[in-house]
């Protein structure tokens, strides 16, 4: 049996694959916070909930109105995306000329509020939700067996993570939205609709948390809980990557998963708590972030 | 779009007042109605009341009086509250011992805390703070000495001094009252002392207070490490009061109930924190029983306050009666 | 109020004018900058703002463009009030400005930032008659914004709002920090657009640079309106120019 410094390949490379998984879904979380970021100068502490609240359409649609993993995957971003909006129009824009902190305590409140609603109606326990037939069964890769649905969600991850990064990078609303980041005054001074701009950034990344949700609900099961954990290990990662490019945020999603996958080989016992060391390092080091620009 | 923005704490600092007697009145005030409540409440909500006003008259040092908000305080005072009970528990530390330990490693935990998030301002201290946080939480998940899941129960009240038997509420409370008003009059000192005024300073104006020649990093680092212990005092004296350390005291949703009492009761204030806290956990006993709801009701107070009331209730008395409360 | 009415003669190709600035009062946070500024502006007109830094000449151009939130007063375009609109609408009606250090964006292209500008009307130009006057820019088009010299950025932050059919445009210090003969190729640039009709509104440090091109000088002082000077008046004023501008 093939060793490195006398972990079995086979396990390195399994919990490798985990770790990659994982870094998918900080991926895909990171990347709507510094989106939404960028634009509204917040930080969306509701992300976590707003995730939960994707899963838990998935496992609704299901159980209430038989719609499928499929339908889930196309029907829950938007939901949430509209969520997103009615609370940037209705409430956080309310607060644009206050201190940021202001905002970042209303959606902490706003995240309350969603979690705990989703425990009253839905209980505090996990609830089951499996993964579409075509995608149950496992591969084998030769050094382990890879559950077809977690290949699927690593793939769909990254093709996500590029296809948003092109809509920002190549499209015109990316370009709308890119001029916005950096000076909105006068991209409304051109007759730009910023408000609305505002509100599609909020709804389109705090959507992105519904989609990861979806994701996320075959493989952790559907609880009202199950945002807050993996949200502040985004903030970790959102302070290690610095918020300064979408770019950053998608690889130091993937890199950390990963990181933390390995650590759960040689280390496990820091698996938990990895991310905010390299955290704390990373404060050292280089504070404004490895990809931030501001001091 | 000019952004006129406001600072976090400029809305309770916008106005001089005229002079500082009426606090003294007020607290005088505050500490007869302590001292009765014992005699009309129960001891052991009123105690909890003043550990959580502490609490948050630490967080209200850092928050209000800096301007920095963090989002992990519960690592401080769930940590001291562990140590503290560990010391009383299995050392069979006396009391006022076991606070002490509990303090010194809140004080020690702020210290590299701090050192590490006061690099970072605005809302990257506040992911940075609640980072760490989450840290200490997952430590007390795993390490030995906490007990996991069950934490730490039956922790031994003692005899204060060795002296004193604390097992009778009434003589605990009497205790706890007095850790309550010495930390109250701490912070009191601590928000009208030079260093005091330097904080202002450096919250108006960070950049001048810089080119004035203060070294603005190390002020801010003492005043984490202040609040941090502060924070810890509290935590260990309800690990003691209640004989009890748990994941609770250092779990993310304890440092957002701080920040809410402090929010409700009005940042800036002396006394906005105790009338915060008060509410706050009333509400959370009158509400036990509806379970998530409580959270709910917790999430509304926080976006009404955040959207209409961001003085708190304290702040506004004092804006309406133009003194320094 | 000392309000100096308009002392030079509007051109006679037409009697109505397309900018009507009537008692402009303007707010930053307590700071009252424009506290009563009057001046019309015709069409196909080149109007300097002149004055001393600080005197309200950029806070004239944002509160017309609709940048400034606590404005008062009456600002008619084309007939029509601005005063309540948004930026965002004003712009819609016709009015472009190109800001003070231009503001190219610098995570944009030189392409992007071209076809940022939405079009609000038509007869707006097209990217070649763009090029057309400034081939530079041609030649840039897939470089970061912010690779381009301080004249290429000027004739960029210039180009963009051409196509967006925009009929008045507000010119804010463009030659602000540019070499001679760039001064020069913007002095051309804005002659040019004269000709096409054109209406401009422009704040100039440099006195020389504006008097070739501009038809009238409004000049303030301290938020107000303190006295307008026709071009074929500019050589028996110089005096008091010169103790206008502080030079």
């Amino acid at each position: 049996m093939v060793t490195i410094l006398g972990v079995p390949l086979q396990a390195l490379l399994g919990q490798l694959l985990v770790g990659a998984i994982n870094g998918g879904f900080y991926a895909l979380l990171s990347l709507g916070i510094a989106i939404i970021f960028g634009m509204l100068h917040i930080i969306n502490f509701a992300h976590g909930a707003l995730y939960m609240m994707g899963a838990f359409m998935a496992w609704i649609l299901l159980n209430y109105f038989g719609l499928n993993f499929w339908f889930a995957l196309v029907i829950a971003p938007i939901v949430v995306g509209l969520v997103g909006i009615v609370l940037e129009r209705t409430l956080l824009s309310r607060l644009y000329n206050q201190d940021h902190l202001y905002n970042l305590l209303l959606t902490f409140g706003l995240g309350l509020i969603i979690v705990g609603l989703f425990r009253i109606g839905f209980g505090g326990s996990g609830k089951p939700y499996s993964p579409p037939e075509a995608l149950m069964g496992a591969l084998n890769l030769g050094f382990m067996f890879l559950p077809v649905y977690r290949g699927f969600v690593l793939a769909v991850a990254l093709v996500s993570c590029l296809v948003v990064w092109l809509v920002i990078e190549r499209t015109r609303l990316g370009a709308y939205l890119r001029a916005a980041t950096e000076n909105a005054e006068i991209v409304e001074a051109f007759g730009i609709n910023v408000p609305l701009l505002i509100a599609l950034t909020y709804g389109g990344g705090v959507a992105l948390a519904g989609f990861a949700g979806v994701l996320a609900a075959p493989i952790y099961s559907v609880y009202p809980n199950m945002g807050h954990d993996l949200m502040i290990i985004v903030f970790a990662l959102v302070v290690i990557g610095g918020l300064g490019s979408i770019f950053g945020a998608i690889v130091t999603g993937f890199s950390l998963g990963i990181i933390e996958g390995l650590t759960k080989v040689f280390y496990p016992e820091a698996s938990t708590t990895v991310v905010f060391v390299l955290m704390a390092v990373v404060l050292l080091v280089k504070p404004a972030g490895l990809f931030g620009k501001e001091a | 779009m000019t952004t006129a923005e406001t600072s976090i704490t400029a809305a309770a600092s916008s106005y001089r007042p005229p002079s500082r007697l009426p606090a003294g009145l007020v607290f005088l005030a505050m500490v007869a109605l302590l001292v009765v409540a014992p005699f009309v409440a129960y001891p052991l909500f009123v105690m909890k009341v003043l550990c959580f006003a502490l609490f948050a008259l630490a967080l209200n040092l850092l928050l209000g009086y800096g301007g920095l908000l963090s989002f992990g305080h519960a690592a401080y005072f769930g940590m001291s509250s562990y140590v503290s009970a560990h010391a009383a528990k299995m050392w069979g530390l006396t009391p006022e011992l076991s606070i002490v330990c509990g303090v010194a490693v809140a004080l020690v935990l702020g210290l590299v805390f701090g050192l590490l998030a006061i690099r970072r301002k605005g809302i990257y201290f506040a992911m940075i703070t609640l980072a760490f946080a989450q840290m200490v939480f997952f430590f007390s998940l795993q390490a030995p000495f906490t007990g996991g899941e069950d934490g730490l129960q039956g922790v031994p009240r003692g005899a204060l001094f060795s002296v004193l038997d604390l097992s009778s509420d009434i003589t605990l409370y009497w205790v706890v009252l007095a850790i309550f008003v010495l930390g109250w009059f701490g912070t009191y000192r601590i928000v009208h002392s030079p260093y005091g005024q330097v904080l202002r300073a450096i919250r108006g104006n960070e950049e001048r207070a810089m080119s004035l020649g203060y070294d603005v990093y190390r002020y801010k680092v003492l005043l984490f490490v202040l609040s941090a212990g502060f924070a810890g005092l509290a935590g260990a004296t309800k690990a003691i009061a209640f004989q009890l350390a748990t994941l609770t005291d250092v779990a993310w949703t304890m440092s957002g109930e701080v920040v809410l009492m402090t929010l409700v009761g009005g940042m800036g204030t002396l006394f906005g924190p105790v009338v915060g806290a008060a509410l706050v956990v009333a509400m959370q006993n009158y509400l036990a029983h509806l379970g998530a709801w409580v959270m709910v009701v917790q999430g509304v107070i926080f976006a009404v306050c955040v959207l209409t009331f961001r003085e708190g209730i304290v702040g506004v008395v004092a804006k309406f009666t133009r003194k320094e409360l | 109020m000392t309000e100096a009415q308009a002392t030079a003669c509007p051109p006679s190709k037409a009697d109505e004018a397309l900018l009507k600035v009537a008692n402009l009062e303007a707010w930053y946070g307590e700071s009252h900058v424009l506290q009563g500024i009057s001046f019309d502006v015709f069409p196909g007109e080149v109007v300097t703002l002149l004055g001393r830094n600080g005197a309200g000449r950029t806070t004239t151009l944002r509160s017309i463009m609709g940048l400034v939130a606590s404005r008062t007063g009456s600002i008619l375009y084309d007939g029509s009030e601005t005063i309540t609109r948004s930026a965002r609408a004003i712009a819609r009606s016709g009015i472009a400005l190109v800001p003070e250090e231009r503001a190219v964006f610098a995570t944009l292209s030189v392409r992007e930032n071209l076809l940022l500008p939405p079009v609000v009307k038509e007869g707006g130009m097209s990217l070649e008659e763009i090029f057309g006057l400034f081939p530079n820019l041609r030649e840039r088009l897939d470089s970061p914004g912010t690779k381009l010299s301080g004249g290429e950025q000027q004739m960029l932050a210039i180009g963009r709002i051409l196509r967006t059919g925009a009929r008045l445009i507000l010119l804010d210090e463009p030659t602000e920090g540019l070499a001679p003969v760039i001064v020069q190729q913007i002095g051309r640039t804005v002659a040019a657009l004269k000709r096409q009709g054109y209406t401009i509104v422009l704040v100039e440090q440099n006195f020389r640079f504006a008097s070739t091109l501009a038809d009238r000088h409004i000049v303030i002082e301290q938020g107000r309106v303190v006295d307008q000077i026709a071009a074929d008046e500019v050589a028996s004023n110089e005096a008091k120019l010169h103790d206008y501008l502080g030079v």
